[in-house]
């Protein structure tokens, strides 16, 4: 390597794709290792690397690495604040990268809301080592107490003095020290940073059109693939005619691929091109005779949903039971029984599935792809490539929307696969129409739910929930005998907090191999809709008030806090004109409590969605206008959700095939809406997630308050209500 | 394919394409400008909105070859490229992007309204905008960046951007 007038560029693209630099705190770079490392280069191009998550580079500019990729929930500003916050710097005057998925960065999957909940210690941790390490090397310096010195926006001082040291000028003796392992945090009362309003700086890029995304990446040489995939999604691939796809100008191959999905592999065929038009122009005039076979034919929603109301009728596979629920329920005499149904759904993010790799002859790769995990991509990127880890360079752009979709790695597997035929760099992008017809979807669901009343209080409730496993199909993890585990997480007593004198969560396990995946909020997203809508049925079968039966059974005074906080804000006792109802929900979900209440008034056979009032206890949050944010996203994805149609297959194709057809909200049908934090000061939970669940039931409730009209199945027509 | 010469954001620029190829991926495949954005291909979703001659129209809808030559192209690089748009100062002020990815094309469709418009109802800014998707759901902010950014064209706090 040459050192030239412009190496200073190349040095860092090179040190940050080699892994050199300075890791303060590993052994094997210590003393004389490290000095062999830095030998030579002028003191600016020293990397610190004061621990995985920051670098301080003699010069003083600090780089600090997000480890969750950002698909608009804002982990870009949250997870670098975090350190920020304890390292005394500020975000203004750093540069932030996203993580590559190396294994240093510990788990780097935005998913489950898991971003400030999962970072809150460890990257606090990070930040407050750095800088006491700092610190120790001023007060060395100064030979005085490191109690006398403090750090304020990246520079040590010296109290009652004017010295002071930039943490450049400290970096190079800090990176010798051994780093604190418990070093001390600070109060949440001293931040200045964290849960006070600041704005996103990944902004200014996103209204100037030069954020990059995934679909953005061009890198030299790069060729262009548009995918055939199989319109039954399993069928398999009889005979290819690409005469005419050849024929366009543009046009340089044709070549058979596979889409590999956690549960199967389906045929595709790629056309490259040097151009992504003339690419699905050629794959418009692909010529591919299909095999459905028994499978791909099979698939139907129909069918699927059959099977769920059959289960309905039967017991499930218990999972949890507190008492004897059906002795009770059978001796009951105010009771209820009730089936509620949630369709599949597309995640549809408006910029769909793409990557680009790039398999060189040398055995090695470079990948640009927009996943929610960099780790999880690495690992699958090369297993698909059928190389090692370390030989892989890759790289996470910014997520046009995702909500779960990107963290399935069928299309980073495509472009895997024709990268290792092509030898060159290609760009993989789907079409809209491919990114609805060929999912993976959040499953349709049903909540077959039983509960009984006594004496105007409910009493016991018994939630069956009924359909496709993603432990099961995404992971090949769940037992014939055993309720899929993510329950727990959202069925639960503990986790609802309803003190029922007897409940039960049990499970029936319907299959389909129409491909399924998380979609934001999980199965949450299914059974809030149940849950709250029953529990509101319950209310009226005793004769209660659907808030004051929920607080006759809530004792949790966060779950009262927040439902208490939502009916005043919302107005909850206000009496209405007829036409007009309100209706709430509360779910938990992801480490946070958010409950939502609806007000909708009948207009000719339908009704309108006047008004959303959210309420969210996420316990110790970053930045509230992202909280509000978030909640405002969820609510209008929620009621997305509950009035759009879903997604239907027929003779194992889906019948929706772009945004006319799968419609999701626009801006006429978003309705006010205000959202409110408690400031509970607890454990943080999350922010991305928890306002979705109870928006479909509370909207289920309000359109029963004004119309007398129990709706148990989504998607709702608000058009006509009957 | 054919030569085309093209006049984005004020400059002339020469792109060979062929005569089908829409408008959209000549800007960004063989222009390079990648601010506009692809989410549908069928005019549903309003990411490839730009302006031509002031007009916001879906650049996924025009083949090449059917524009005028002397149709002048803007993108979202061509707003606010020396001062931001008082709509983008309002976008940022208002925090409204998430994810971004859409907000190329809404940021394209409340220029142009304002252009139109600049003092726009609340019905008139719901309808302008309703043809562009945000599956983020920023819609509420949406409609309040335009809100704000009208005050301040108004009051003058802040000026128009260059649509070249």
């Amino acid at each position: 390597m040459k050192h030239s007038a412009n190496s200073r560029r190349f040095f860092i693209k090179t040190s940050a794709l080699a892994g050199v630099g300075l890791v303060i705190g590993l052994p094997k770079l210590q003393g004389e290792a490290l000095k062999s490392i830095t030998k030579n280069l002028p003191p600016e191009f020293i990397n610190l690397e004061i621990n995985p998550f920051i670098i301080i580079r003699t010069d003083g500019s600090i780089t600090l690495i997000n480890p969750r990729p950002d698909m608009g929930q804002g982990s870009m500003q949250a997870a670098p604040s975090l350190l920020a916050e304890e390292l005394e710097v500020s975000l203004e005057k750093v540069t932030i990268i996203q993580s590559d998925g190396q294994s240093k960065y510990g788990s780097q999957q935005s998913g489950g809301s898991s971003t400030v909940r999962g970072l809150w210690y460890p990257l606090r941790k990070a930040g407050a080592a750095a800088k006491e390490m700092l610190i120790q090397v001023a007060a060395s310096r100064w030979a005085t107490s490191t109690d006398l010195c403090f750090a304020k926006d990246a520079t040590i001082y010296l109290k009652n003095s004017d010295k002071s040291f930039s943490y450049g000028e400290l970096a190079e003796d800090a990176a010798k020290l051994p780093v604190p392992k418990n070093p001390k945090l600070k109060n949440p009362a001293d931040f200045t940073l964290l849960g006070k309003y600041n704005k996103r700086l990944d902004i200014p890029s996103k209204v100037t059109g030069k954020a990059v995304f995934g679909i953005d990446i061009e890198v030299p040489g790069m060729v262009y693939a548009c995918i055939q995939h199989s319109p039954t999604i399993h069928a398999s691939i009889i005979t290819v005619d690409d005469t005419q796809s050849l024929l366009v100008k543009g046009v340089e191959k044709v070549i058979r691929c596979k889409r590999t999905m956690p549960h199967r592999q389906s045929d595709a065929v790629a056309v490259v091109a040097s151009t992504w038009w003339a690419a699905q122009k050629g794959r418009s005039l692909l010529n591919v005779k299909w095999d459905d076979g028994q499978l791909a034919l099979t698939q139907t929603t129909d069918a699927y949903f059959q099977k769920a109301y059959e289960a309905a009728k039967k017991e499930g596979v218990r999972h949890e039971e507190k008492g004897d629920f059906l002795a009770k329920f059978n001796s009951a005499s105010a009771k209820l029984e009730a089936v509620y149904e949630t369709p599949f759904l597309a995640h549809a993010p408006i910029e769909p599935e793409c990557a680009v790799v790039h398999y060189k002859e040398d055995g090695t790769a470079e990948i640009w792809a927009h996943v929610q995990g960099p780790d999880g991509g690495l690992a699958d990127a090369a297993r698909f490539l059928g190389i090692d880890q370390d030989k892989i360079k890759f790289h996470v752009p910014l997520l046009g929307g995702s909500f779960g979709r990107k963290a399935y790695h069928d299309y980073l597997s495509e472009a895997c696969f024709l990268a290792k035929e092509l030898k060159k760099p290609v760009k993989v992008l789907w079409t809209r129409e491919d990114d609805i017809t060929q999912g993976p979807y959040r499953p349709g669901m049903l909540s077959r739910v039983q509960g009984m009343v006594s004496n105007g209080k409910l009493t016991g409730f018994h939630h069956h929930a009924i359909g496709e496993s993603i432990v099961g199909q995404v992971f090949n993890g769940l037992k014939p005998d055993e309720a899929d585990p993510w329950l727990s997480g959202e069925l639960s007593t503990e986790n609802n907090q309803y003190q029922f004198p007897v409940s039960k969560v049990s499970w029936t396990h319907v299959k389909t191999d129409i491909p399924i995946v998380w979609w934001r909020s999980v199965y949450a997203s299914n059974f809030g809709w149940g849950q709250e809508c029953f529990i509101d049925e319950l209310a009226h079968l005793a004769g209660k008030d659907p808030l004051e039966a929920r607080l006759a059974i809530l004792k949790d005074e966060r779950f009262r806090k927040v439902l208490e906080t939502l009916a005043e804000k919302a107005n909850w006792k206000e009496k209405l004109p007829a036409g007009k109802g309100k209706g709430l929900a509360i779910f938990a979900s992801f480490g946070s409590i958010s409950a939502c209440c609806i007000t909708v008034s009948t207009s000719g056979k339908g009704i309108i969605i006047e008004k959303a009032v959210s309420v969210i206890d996420c316990g110790h949050y970053v930045n509230p206008d992202n909280v509000v944010a978030q909640t405002q996203g969820n609510i209008v994805m929620g009621i997305s959700a509950a009035i759009k149609d879903g997604i239907t297959f027929s003779n194992g194709k889906c019948d929706q095939t772009n945004y006319h057809e799968y419609q999701v909200l626009r801006m006429n049908e978003t309705p006010e809406m205000e959202v409110h934090i408690i400031q509970s000061g607890a454990e943080p939970g999350g922010v991305g997630e928890p306002g979705l669940p109870p928006v479909a039931p509370a909207l289920g409730n309000a359109i029963f308050a004004a119309t007398g009209i129990r709706l148990r199945r989504l998607p709702i027509d608000i058009s006509s209500i009957s | 394919m054919a030569a085309y010469q093209l006049q984005i954001n004020g400059k002339k620029i020469n792109a060979e394409a062929a005569a089908d190829m829409p408008l959209l991926w000549v800007i960004r495949d063989i222009v390079g400008l990648k601010g506009t954005k692809y989410g549908c291909g069928i005019a549903q979703c309003g990411a490839c909105t730009i302006h031509i001659d002031g007009s916001p129209v879906r650049s996924c809808q025009i083949p090449i070859s059917t524009l005028s030559k002397k149709a002048k192209i803007t993108t979202i690089e061509g707003i606010g490229e020396i001062e931001l748009h008082a709509i983008q100062e309002a976008w940022i002020e208002e925090q409204v992007p998430q994810c971004g990815y859409c907000q190329s094309g809404q940021i394209m469709s409340a220029v142009a309204l304002l252009k139109d418009n600049p003092q726009p109802t609340d019905e008139e800014i719901v309808a302008s905008m309703n043809g562009n998707l945000c599956r983020c759901g920023t819609y509420s902010r949406i409609h309040q960046g335009i809100k704000k950014a009208a005050i301040a064209l108004k009051e003058g706090t802040t000026s128009p951007s260059n649509d070249k």
